[in-house]
């Protein structure tokens, strides 16, 4: 029993793989109906609530496993939580809108179970073997997911494009981190920490290696310069695969870059400071104009999901444990949001199909004043609007970069902010001032849901969930070392 | 050992001409097989360093299923070899520069810089004292890096349902034989014994048609 | 500088052994597969109550030589549409393949030493790689023919080869968990003890594999079939609806080479079962007037006995259509042998007899 014991901190995780393969077996063996195929969806949520209750109870400290291949602490808990969430909403999500388009498929939950496996390795990854092993389990989950409706030409377009773009980046990530082991010996983040001496300048391979390493990670989170893949992947996926994209995988990868960086090089911090600075401007302006343009609501979604990681970067550019604790709080207020702007884009339904164009929202206030008005709540808070929870997310990034002295960067930040409170207010001015386009059908208990509580969130963020959330991020935050 | 180096120089040098030949050769199916051969020259590097469990791995999985199936796929596609080429040279440059830079910085890392310190006592031999290489294999695989390995497994299995979810149909139309079924009949349940009056068939009424 | 020169000698003498010995096998091989096939024809006559070859030599003894002699002689045609190169590397490589295999292959271990060209510790990989490449020469040759007939017995046959591969791979895997080596001698020494011994008997029968792990020799054999493309797995040539499959461009030499090469694959699958499943060189019994007897002697009437079960195979079973070949293979030896290896891992930790 003692063997078992040490493998306790990955409980969850073999929750998952083996609620997955279970349902794969109960898929494999019962009858395609689509009944049988949302049941397997409706487990799969089950388990993804039981691998969260067993991370809920695991003790508030850190460890190891695998020879440091897999860590356990705090910060990893709050990102995998949130995680399992997001899968979980997608999950719910999904269940209406692959009804209606008859491509139900039991196979959906079982690789959302894995990919989610895949985004718990990331998220916990304290090794180069370990972090490449979860990026390709999670991406080849997203690959398949984003086809998933393959008679769509859309969807194979898009499944096609993340699948070969995605492998490129995979090969960048892989090229740096040969590199780095090349020259350090050694693959995993403790040992790389060790392996660069405080105050020095790393040697020249371990450099060239970390931009390979980041530029394959900033694929990952979609931050410019390697974003370009994220406006065709989101649009001509199923709306649900999109969310589980926006949500959950964001999340992962978003941990993963900032546990390789603080964790890996705490000693080469000018090095990557640059470069994450970089990226960070970069994605907040492109987020901010080239989102202007769009009409189809999931590529402005995309955008908009550029521009927040961009925020998320400011976060980690300023290297200490306020900064972290700001991505922490950043991820679970964007996760919120997200998740619910989702739920409207899914309940934009009319007898025809989905639409998804932004001018078909117009007079939705006189049309559906309640989903007008979640939609309105979520976008001001999207663009950053106090008191909603947005602009919290903002602030706790913004502050710690100002502490820092990156001023200049939060300025452009806020500038940022300001120019894509333009859009968000244009989506708004069209459902409340446009002449009215017929109503859409009446949405599936689930998205009501999924919006009343991404839009109370969004509401109460500062009294209720707000200053717990804000504590455990703290706690969380400095559980990475500085 | 000499003979080791004649035989390096060997399995290096045809292995680099074979990846040469791999990308100018016209016809896709010469340029698989050139792959396949290139495979098997790796295969032989991996003996020359003791790594006689890889190398057998390499030919089995690569060359013997791998390559089969591409092999399989390029024999049935209709490539126009001249577009293929024209593409060829067009492209070149830019896949020379990006090699190029590449190769140059693995030069300037490797041969100025020099490998890390730590790397050089890690390097070691890939047949620890006692034991086979595949013995060493296994006694790590299976202990230290079980996660990993798993993992890895887990990544194949993901690999497989998504083949399969993305490409098997189950066609309505289609009839399927069911062995179980076939052999479970018996002459009970297949066969019906008719007393058919003279002047009669015994077959059920038929619809008039144009007959 | 002495040194140097001693060196070369040394190499030099290791050299002409190594070539020698091989040369000998070859030769030695060549001639018992000339009988082997002459006895496949005779036996698949003898099932068909017809008398077979008669006319060459004493019963026939040399009509394959006959034959071969035949086929030298031939002019090789080579259709003006086919890929010159490629067609005539084809049967090549089919025969290079299947003839190296046998570098791995022991034929007894005595005190001479192991009777084998090169010891590997990894030597039923290396077989499984040298046999999984034998399709190369079939979808070569199917290709470069540029010839539908051709074509489609290649394709046929590398899906067969690659599906049927899987479940061989796995029974072998079993085999290895009762053994704990790779190495083909140490896979014989293991079968000198088992369930026999363990209840008192002298070494036996029933020590070998074949007893223990009966349901994957089954398998085994049955796979060998189809990835030696025998039949009933002889799709790739049906005659009645490829004409000759692959082979159908094929005359003279280079046909003779296929030929060659699928006998020699037969033959190689043969010792293979003997050596996994039959204890390779080790005596029925272990008792006086049998264990006097060389083992290489046992282990030819083992091979040979799998050939009779190969030829007798052909003669009795009706050829399968493709897509029952293909559920048999995937639906059905798959898990089985799967299955096979997680329960017989498991019975050896449980019971820790793990090597």
């Amino acid at each position: 029993m003692t063997e078992a014991a040490t493998y306790a901190p990955i409980y969850p995780e073999l929750v998952l793989a083996i609620g997955a393969m279970a349902l794969l077996m109960f898929g494999a063996f019962t009858r395609e109906t689509d009944d049988n195929a949302q049941l397997g969806g409706w487990l799969a949520i089950v388990i993804l609530a039981v691998a969260a209750g067993m991370i809920l109870a695991q003790p508030a400290e850190t460890v190891t496993v695998f020879n440091g291949a897999f860590i356990v602490d705090p910060f990893g808990r709050f990102m995998k939580l949130l995680m399992l969430a997001g899968s979980a909403f997608a999950i719910l999500m999904s269940h209406g809108y692959f009804k209606r388009h008859r491509a139900l498929k039991f196979e959906l939950p079982v690789l959302i179970l894995l990919g989610t496996v895949g985004m718990s390795m990331m998220i916990s990854a304290g090794d180069f073997i370990a972090l490449y092993l979860g990026v390709e389990l999670h991406s080849l989950v997203s690959y398949v997911l984003a086809a998933i409706r393959r008679d769509d030409v859309r969807a194979s377009e898009a499944g096609l494009k993340y699948f070969v773009l995605g492998a490129l980046s995979s090969g960048m990530l892989l090229y740096g981190a040969s590199l780095i082991y090349g020259f350090t010996g050694t693959t995993s983040l403790a040992g790389i920490a060790a392996a660069i001496p405080p105050g020095g300048v790393p040697s020249l391979g371990i450099i060239i290696g970390l931009v390979f390493l980041l530029a394959g990670m900033a694929f990952k989170v979609a931050a410019v310069p390697f974003h370009m893949w994220s406006p065709d992947v989101y649009e001509g996926s199923p709306t649900p695969i999109t969310a589980f994209f926006a949500a959950a995988g964001k999340v992962a990868a978003v941990a993963l870059l900032t546990r390789v960086v603080i964790a890996g090089f705490p000693n080469a911090v000018a090095q990557w400071q640059q470069i994450i600075v970089f990226a960070a401007i970069g994605s907040m302006l492109l987020g901010a104009f080239a989102a202007i343009g769009q009409t189809n609501l999931k590529r402005l979604m995309a955008y908009s999901s550029i521009g927040h990681v961009g925020f998320m970067l400011v976060g980690l550019a300023a290297a200490n444990a306020d900064g972290v604790a700001g991505i922490l709080i950043y991820m679970a207020i964007y996760l919120a949001m997200t998740l619910g702007v989702f739920a409207v884009i899914l309940a934009m339904r009319r007898e025809e199909g989905m639409v998804e164009d932004i001018y078909e929202l117009a007079g939705l206030a006189q049309t559906d004043l309640k989903m007008a008005a979640v939609l309105g709540v979520l976008l001001f808070s999207l663009a950053g609007v106090p008191p909603l929870a947005g602009f919290f997310a903002k602030w706790y990034v913004l502050a710690p970069a100002v502490k820092a002295g990156l001023g200049w960067l939060a300025i452009i930040g806020v500038l940022a902010s300001v120019v894509s409170a333009f859009y968000y207010l244009r989506i708004i001015k069209i459902m409340f001032f446009d002449d009215p386009k017929p109503a859409f059908e009446k949405s599936d208990a689930a998205l009501v849901f999924v919006m009343g509580a991404s839009v109370i969130f969004t509401l109460v963020f500062v009294i209720w969930p707000g200053p717990s959330i804000l504590d455990a991020a703290n706690a969380a935050a400095v559980t990475l070392k500085f | 050992m000499a003979l080791t180096a004649v035989f390096f120089y060997l399995f290096a040098t045809l292995a680099v001409a074979s990846a040469a030949m791999v990308i100018v050769a016209k016809n896709p199916v010469h340029a698989v097989l050139f792959l396949i051969l290139v495979f098997f020259n790796a295969a032989g590097l991996f003996v020359l360093l003791n790594a006689e469990f890889l190398a057998m791995l390499l030919v089995i999985v690569y060359v013997g299923a791998v390559a089969v199936l591409f092999l399989f796929v390029v024999m049935m596609l209709d490539v126009d070899f001249a577009e293929l080429r024209a593409g060829f040279i067009k492209n070149a440059p830019i896949g020379v520069i990006v090699g190029g830079v590449v190769l140059a910085e693995l030069i300037a890392l490797f041969v100025a810089r020099g490998a890390g310190p730590v790397t050089t006592a890690v390097k070691g031999s890939p047949v620890p004292s006692g034991v086979s290489n595949t013995e060493a294999l296994g006694l790590i695989i299976y202990t230290k890096y079980v996660f990993f390995f798993q993992a890895a497994g887990l990544i194949l299995l993901v690999a497989m349902i998504g083949a399969i979810v993305l490409t098997l149909q189950h066609r309505k139309a289609v009839r399927r034989q069911s062995i179980p079924v076939q052999v479970a009949r018996t002459p009970a349940n297949a066969m019906a014994v008719v007393k058919v009056a003279p002047g009669e068939t015994g077959m059920p009424a038929e619809p008039k048609g144009q007959g | 500088m002495s040194d140097w020169t001693a060196n070369i000698w040394e190499y030099a003498l290791w050299l002409a052994a190594t070539v020698g010995l091989s040369l000998a096998l070859l030769v030695g091989l060549l001639i018992i597969i000339a009988f082997l096939l002459l006895m496949d024809r005779k036996v698949w006559a003898a099932v068909q109550l017809r008398r077979g070859p008669n006319v060459v030599g004493p019963f026939g003894l040399l009509q394959s030589f006959a034959d071969l002699l035949k086929f030298v002689l031939k002019e090789p045609v080579i259709p003006a549409g086919a890929d010159k190169g490629v067609f005539l590397l084809a049967p090549l490589v089919t025969a290079v393949c299947a003839l190296a295999a046998w570098a791995v292959i022991p034929l007894d271990e005595n005190s001479w030493g192991r009777w084998v060209i090169s010891d590997l510790n990894v030597g039923i990989l290396y077989l499984l790689a040298i046999s999984s490449l034998g399709v190369y020469g079939v979808i070569m040759g199917g290709w470069a023919s540029n010839s539908k007939y051709p074509f489609m017995g290649a394709l046929r046959s590398a899906a067969q080869m690659v599906s049927y591969e899987v479940s061989i791979g796995l029974v072998i895997i079993t085999v290895l968990l009762c053994v704990g080596s790779l190495n083909m001698t140490a896979i014989v020494d293991a079968q000198r003890l088992g369930p026999g011994t363990m209840v008192g008997l002298p070494g036996s029968i029933f020590d070998w594999h074949w007893f223990a792990l009966f349901p994957m020799f089954v398998v085994f054999f049955i796979s060998a079939l189809a990835e030696t493309n025998r039949p009933p797995f002889d799709l790739v040539e049906a005659e009645s609806e490829l004409v000759a499959g692959f082979m159908v461009e094929y005359a003279s030499t280079p046909y003779l080479l296929f030929m060659l090469g699928e006998y020699v694959a037969i033959v190689t699958m043969c010792a293979l079962s003997a050596i996994l499943f039959l204890g390779g060189w080790l005596p029925p019994l272990d008792i006086w007037p049998l264990n006097a007897v060389p083992g290489i002697v046992w282990f030819l009437l083992k091979v040979v006995f799998m050939f009779f079960m190969f030829a007798m195979v052909k003669a009795m079973v009706p050829r399968y259509r493709y897509d029952q070949l293909m559920r048999l293979g995937w639906k059905v030896f798959l898990p089985l042998s799967l299955i096979a290896v997680v329960v017989v891992a498991g019975f050896l930790h449980a019971f820790d007899l793990a090597p």
